[in-house]
């Protein structure tokens, strides 16, 4: 509880340092998700009519997700430096395995005849896709942003690593003073960040689930 | 003129060793309900979805009331044709109105025509609307799911249906009354239907007229009396079971067999029979209630008898009718 104090008291007495840390970490969460989600959803759709094309991404992104993002991090530095870029690009590497290969598993596993009832009742092959398959789909892919929401949140700190900002400035900031309420100041916002993820990300798939 | 018309059809799929329809030709007239009869894999399925395009012939053309399929916009053709399959493919993310509703929508219905289009349907199909409409499909039995499907075929009110074992995966009892159903409701609409089965009895109970194949090939195209007591060849005869007595009966009504009573003869208890019903189940009377005679009745009246000795009678001159 004296912590909980501590951590705030420090907060509230750089109330600049600290939005602007909070605000930079959502702007690298967002940016990252954005990127992956532009790449990955038309990439999925693709991938699920296509063997050799799901052969190949899959496999890309599965192999990108090996690497530890703290290692993709210090792999971006030589070509982008100590920067935002950096970061962003590490952070979108790790959203995009969950988000693809969801979407991809969406439009692949969706039932056959469902697909043929809709092209038998003369729907053309646009309708289908948005009036049939999306809808179908987007649970699953729901569930892959989800997961991705959640560990780019959690990994965005890694940024502070590199000097790209976000709130993993104080956890850095504390563990080298060894003071656990400035560590503090870093990790509950990011946790808390992530549990409204979670919730929020929950609800929409909810209403989105189909009735079974 | 025949209203569909398939004119020396054959399809090989890429890569197959040979044809999975093989030169079919088959003229089908307005209001007839025709069903495809043959074992698994003789090419029935790919026959039906070269009507709405869902497979293209390789050779050979299709006509629909003097049309060949192939002039139409793909879409619009197959909104003209209701699709019914085993599996339904209903959407599981609407609901049973919002099912039916799919063709009338492509069709640029008016929003009341298509409420009412969709009560109409369902009152048709024994789901009062107000209890079904807003169920989803994973809330209906399997039965119920099949009448929503052929709900939904029906809405645009299509002159064809191609039907592709719509009662295949359900129990047996639920199937004989959706043939029922299948029945009364073919006599009010009298749509050109093209219907898939490979179970004989099936075959037998609804059709006009049956397209027997093997192999990519029509074998046989007749009525089902006539495929029963003229079988084409050997391989009609096993697959129809065109040697069983008890089969021929079911396909003969009472009022074909009956007699009129000998003059001496007294209405006093003796089991009844109605005159449209089939000679199989007034023997399965006789058979059960150990008598020789039937009184033949129409709504209540005697009108006539039917004995053992006349069932035997025409079963030894089938082939003759
Ligand atoms: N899309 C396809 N690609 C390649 N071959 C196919 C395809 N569809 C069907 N065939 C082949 O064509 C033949 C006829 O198949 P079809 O589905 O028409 O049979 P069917 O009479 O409907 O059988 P069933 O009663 O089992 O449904 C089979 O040998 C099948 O393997
Ligand atoms: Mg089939």
């Amino acid at each position: 509880m004296e912590l909980l104090r501590e951590a705030l008291a420090y907060a509230q007495s750089r109330p600049e340092l600290f939005w602007e840390a909070f605000v930079r970490h959502i702007v690298l969460v967002l940016t990252a998700i954005s990127i992956a989600l532009v790449i990955c959803l038309p990439l999925g759709v693709w991938t699920a009519r296509s063997r050799w094309a799901s052969l190949t991404f899959i496999n890309l992104v599965n192999t990108l997700r090996v690497i530890p993002s703290i290692a993709v991090l210090f792999l971006m530095l030589p070509y982008f430096g100590l920067s935002f870029q950096s970061a962003a690009i590490a952070l979108t590497i790790l959203a995009m395995p969950p988000i693809l290969i969801n979407t991809d598993a969406a439009f692949r596993t969706l039932n056959p005849a469902i697909r043929e009832a809709a092209q038998g009742m003369g729907m053309d092959a646009l309708t289908i896709f948005r009036k049939v398959e999306l809808p179908l789909a987007l649970p699953i892919i729901l569930t892959g942003i989800r997961t991705a929401l959640v560990e780019v949140i959690a990994s965005a700190t890694l940024a502070a690593f590199i000097g790209a900002g976000g709130l993993g400035n104080f956890i850095v900031l504390g563990s080298q003073l060894r003071n656990e309420a400035i560590l503090l100041v870093g990790a509950i916002p990011v946790a808390i960040m992530a549990i409204l993820a979670e919730v929020g990300m929950s609800a929409l798939q909810r209403s989105v689930q189909v009735p079974l | 003129m025949a209203y569909i018309e398939f004119v020396n059809v054959s399809k090989q799929f890429p890569g197959a060793l040979r044809p999975s329809v093989n030169n079919c030709s088959l003229a089908i007239e307005q209001g007839t309900f025709v069903v495809l009869l043959g074992l698994s894999g003789c090419g029935k399925t790919t026959l039906l979805k070269m009507v709405n395009r869902l497979h293209e012939p390789t050779s050979g053309h299709i006509l629909i009331d003097g049309e060949d399929i192939r002039h139409l916009p793909v879409t619009a053709l197959r909104q003209r044709i209701g699709y019914v399959i085993q599996q339904t493919g209903l959407f599981p993310h609407m609901t049973v109105a919002q099912n039916i509703a799919v063709v009338p929508k492509l069709l640029g219905w008016q929003r009341e025509r298509i409420e009412s289009r969709i009560d109409e349907l369902l009152t048709l199909i024994e789901l009062p609307p107000a209890e079904y409409r807003h169920r989803y499909p994973s809330q209906l039995s399997g039965g119920q799911q099949q009448r929503v499907g052929l709900a939904r075929a029906l809405a645009g009110d299509p002159e064809v249906m191609l039907m592709d074992e719509p009662f295949g995966a359900i129990d047996a009892i639920t199937r004989a009354t959706l043939q029922d159903e299948m029945i009364f409701l073919q006599r009010q609409l009298q749509k050109t239907i093209l219907f898939v089965t490979h179970d004989v009895e099936e075959a037998l109970r609804l059709a006009d007229k049956i397209v027997v194949m093997d192999m990519g090939c029509i074998v046989q195209y007749d009525t089902p009396f006539r495929i029963l007591t003229r079988p084409a060849n050997q391989f009609v005869t096993n697959l129809v079971g065109a040697d069983d007595t008890v089969r021929h009966l079911s396909l003969i009504s009472v009022e074909r067999a009956m007699q009129s009573p000998p003059p001496d003869f007294h209405v006093n208890g003796q089991p009844r029979i109605a005159l449209h019903d089939n000679l199989r189940n007034a023997l399965s009377l006789l058979l059960r209630t150990g008598t020789q005679t039937l009184v033949v009745a129409q709504d209540e009246h005697p009108v006539g008898i039917l004995t053992m000795g006349q069932i035997q009678h025409l079963v030894g001159r089938v082939h003759e009718l």
